[in-house]
């Protein structure tokens, strides 16, 4: 077995735990909860290796003076990556252990045993526990040379049905950063300019000083911050300047990204051409698939806290990267890195590169003028709209060709998209206030994630089908006004639409049934029974309704390429609006470590996903999206949820995939095909408005 | 302008959970702030601040409320319930039901979420589903736990029927 990578620059027991004086086993891990359920599953990943219970170990995710630097938690990389990783650190101790044993029993290792923290000799249970040997364990010890993690067969399958071990803690709790109290704690406002483009021009600071609770105001280039003794003074201070402030746009003609976006006449960067795909002869079909900038929206706003010392700052933070972002920081302020300690503590959902970022630099911005004390900054909603990066916008345009006898022999994807990584790291610091510091470090073109790592804006441009020679061409959009980075799913998502919209239109003119269709071009056996369980699953009830104004619709995709399967079989119902009724989907992400957090991560991308593919677009105006506040951007809401059924194919011989990003492509695929098979017309300028269905209608883009 | 000065500072009075409370404080501060500053109940959750996400859900008198949108001095000597109050009564059919589906990913909307159910079900114990969503409609989720919260305060309501 190949060690997982992170193991490289963490050789060490000592790098992935330690033991407190009060005998716990706390385990570290550089990943973070974002709300996903990562620290259940990564718990019973240790416990089921170890051998314990997952209640009797503690789980210390990513801060930067005590965890290993395991990069930013995204990707659906937490389970495949991090959690492999601890199970090769949970296996060295439970050998080191046994070990341990044998030599104090005088028996032979292999005779050795764990349950629920006890040796057990030849099956029955010793007088010693793990805790009797925590002195004897030497934690300098290299994790490759001792762990042999289990194979499928010796794990615990019940482990698979441990609850969410947070849940409780949200319902009647304050487990968020946003709950965090320090003594002393004052609280900060940032007073952002309502673009990246847009510069301060006039703010009596004097005045604002002078507001009921201002402590201070500090200001840097166009950064202005409040601090205040309550965050209801900070926000009242707050309103009182964005009402008297003003700020000018330093560039003068606003750049329609929407034009460049659409045009597809400049040379575009070719990612993958396997065979020249303009060789072969047949019916060429094509169509064009395009996505709005989308709201991260996470319920809570972005927040933080800092403290500045005299060479030292602490940050509490939400960031999904906390390396990264401590890189970032010491680059903008010019300090070494080892003067910054960076903390996560949870917050409110992340779906990708929100505020969190930009609101731990705030709040380190401020608590430098005053040295000591803890200062929160919580964005308001009027920030989270105006202040954090948004989810690209994209255009995908789809080609197939199809030979006379209805075999797909060469595909042909052109997209172009706005950037989907814009993340903060030391070369690129992407901190919003940066850009408009008296010394400013201007946002930067970041590259694009390369194909080897599951792509960007490209994720999933190549269809999941075998489809002959198959050419991928990009072109990122840097020169626009917005800031747009990562955010679920990057590109898969608006070119599964284009990708599975595509094939069912085709399927359609030929008189072939979608899913058979789809059959014919996949040989992959995971593949196949998905396809033939969600067909099995909806046969009936798709030959019996087949009223005016209801449709089915299919969308598949394996996630990247290489991680999680998922079919989402949608109805519908067109009316005024369109509403989806049912969503039965069908998924495979390997090894399963914990089903119903799967099925949950799998739901909730669903229902994400017909929120997007409905409803969402963020409004903007010349250099800045102009949400106000959820009445200008509203998403999917209870009365609109529809019946859900969730099936996974359990694969515990295969590897863990990750499943928190497989389903937003193939659910927006499905509502377009199931659009379409109720009106006849592929709908593909998302979201799927009235509007939009009139325009497609009278032939409009 | 003495007399207002005086009534300005006087401490305001009210019920939390059960227990008095006697607040110095702006009487136009949101009740919000004051739960989650000046008394350090944070499971009452700051969305928006304007009345439009429901995560800072409570309920006052028996009525579901959205903390950021009442102030303090409008709340004198009533009663609040807020998510705290729920943990004393651990055994509660919402709490179970939440649990039994866990209906929840991050968690943060779940507190408002919780109050918006308790109120509805203790006026409206025969509520059904399709009522329960057109209620919830006023707080929104972002992970898309929808349908099991949903799942949740059908089950409840069941349970809470029968002590009827």
């Amino acid at each position: 077995m190949v060690p997982p990578s992170p193991l490289a620059n963490a050789p060490h027991l000592k790098h992935w735990l330690r033991l407190s004086e009060e005998k716990e086993l706390i385990f570290f891990t550089g990943r973070v909860e974002l709300g996903q359920g990562n620290t259940t599953a990564l718990l019973i990943m240790i416990a089921d290796e170890l051998d314990v219970l997952p209640t009797s170990i503690i789980l210390e995710t990513a801060r930067t003076d005590l965890t290993p630097n395991e990069g930013i938690t995204a990707g659906s990389m937490s389970i495949t990556i991090g959690g492999q990783t601890l199970r090769w650190v949970a296996s060295a101790l439970k050998m080191q252990f046994l070990e341990i044993a044998s030599e104090r029993l005088s028996v032979k290792a292999k005779d050795l045993s764990i349950s629920e923290g006890y040796i057990f000799n030849k099956g029955k249970r010793t007088e010693f526990s793990l805790t009797d040997f925590f002195d004897r364990l030497d934690l300098t010890k290299k994790i490759v040379d001792d762990a042999n993690p289990k194979t499928f067969k010796e794990r615990r399958k019940s482990f698979r049905d441990i609850n969410r071990i947070d849940l409780e803690s949200c319902l009647f709790g304050a487990p968020f950063i946003h709950d965090l109290k320090f003594d002393g704690m004052v609280y900060g406002a940032p007073v952002h300019p309502p673009s990246t483009y847009s510069r301060l021009v006039d703010l009596d600071l004097e005045m604002l000083k002078c507001r009921p609770g201002v402590i201070k105001v500090v200001k840097n280039g166009s950064f202005v911050g409040i601090i205040a003794s309550t965050s209801y003074h900070a926000k009242n201070a707050l309103s009182w300047a964005r009402n008297n402030g003003k700020w000018e746009s330093n560039i003068k003609d606003p750049v329609n990204h929407l034009k460049i976006l659409k045009n597809l006449d400049t040379k575009p960067e070719t990612v993958i051409e396997s065979r020249d795909v303009n060789k072969n002869s047949g019916t060429w079909f094509e169509i064009i698939a395009s996505r709005p900038f989308i709201y991260h929206g996470s319920i809570g706003p972005a927040a933080a806290i800092a403290k500045a010392e005299k060479d030292k700052i602490t940050v509490f933070t939400h960031s999904q990267g906390v390396f990264q972002l401590r890189q970032a920081i010491a680059k903008v302020l010019n300090t070494a890195e080892e003067k910054i300690c960076v903390i996560h503590k949870p917050g409110s959902g992340c779906y990708g590169h929100n505020g969190a970022d930009d609101v731990a630099f705030d709040a380190v911005l401020m608590a430098k003028s005053v040295p000591g004390l803890f200062l929160k900054v919580v964005w308001s909603r009027f920030d989270e709209f105006h202040s954090s990066p948004m989810g690209a916008s994209m255009v995908t345009k789809s080609r197939a060709l199809l030979s006379a006898n209805n075999r797909l022999v060469a595909f042909d994807v052109e997209l172009n998209s706005t950037p989907h990584t814009n993340r903060p790291s030391a070369n690129y610091p992407n901190l919003r206030a940066a850009g408009y510091l008296a010394n400013p470090i201007s946002p930067s073109r970041t590259p694009d994630v390369p194909v080897e790592r599951g792509g960007g804006a490209d994720r999933n441009a190549i269809p999941s089908y075998e489809v002959g020679g198959v050419r991928v061409r990009k072109r990122i959009i840097y020169d626009t006004p917005y800031r747009t980075s990562a955010l679920r799913s990057l590109g898969a998502y608006c070119n599964v639409v284009a990708n599975e919209a595509l094939l069912d239109s085709i399927a359609k003119q030929i008189e072939v049934e979608p899913i058979a269709f789809r059959l014919d071009h996949t040989t992959d056996p995971r593949a196949r029974e998905i396809l033939e369980r969600l067909d099995y699953e909806t046969k009936k009830d798709r030959a019996t309704s087949n009223e005016e104004g209801i449709g089915w619709g299919i969308g598949f995709a394996r996630y990247k390429g290489s991680g999680g399967y998922c079919a989402v079989m949608v109805k519908v119902h067109v009316g005024d609006n369109v509403i989806v009724t049912d969503a039965i989907s069908v998924s495979d992400v390997g090894e399963a470590v914990s089903s119903d957090g799967v099925k949950n991560q799998v739901e909730g991308g669903i229902i994400q996903s017909i929120s997007w593919t409905l409803k969402e677009c963020v409004p903007v105006d010349g250099f800045s999206a102009t949400a106000a506040s959820w009445t200008d951007y509203p998403i999917l809401k209870f009365s609109e949820i529809p019946n859900l059924r969730t099936i996974l194919i359990d694969r515990p011989e295969e590897k863990p995939l990750g499943a928190g990003e497989i389903s937003q492509g193939p659910t927006g695929a499905a509502i377009v095909n199931a659009v379409a098979d109720a009106i006849g017309m592929h709908v593909t300028n998302l979201p799927i408005t009235r509007d939009a269905i009139i325009s497609t209608i009278n032939g409009g883009d | 302008m003495k007399k207002a000065m005086s009534e300005e500072n006087k401490p305001i009075s009210l019920t939390i959970n059960g227990s008095k409370y006697s607040i110095k404080a702006d009487k136009d501060t949101p009740l919000l702030f004051v739960l989650r500053e000046n008394i350090g109940l944070c499971a009452t959750r700051y969305g928006c601040g304007e009345a439009t996400c429901g995560a800072c859900t409570v309920i006052i008198d028996g009525q579901a409320v959205m903390s950021c949108d009442i102030s303090l001095g409008s709340v004198t000597g009533k009663s609040v319930q807020t998510a705290e109050g729920m943990q004393a009564i651990p055994n509660h059919p919402l709490l179970e039901s939440f649990i039994k589906h866990q209906a929840g990913q991050c968690g943060y909307c779940l507190t408002g979420i919780l109050m918006a159910s308790k109120a509805l079900l203790e006026k409206e114990p025969f509520a059904t589903r399709k009522r329960i969503a057109e209620v919830l409609d006023s707080n929104l989720c972002r992970c898309g736990a929808h349908a099991r919260i949903l799942d949740a305060v059908e089950e409840a309501g069941k349970y809470m029927r029968k002590g009827l």
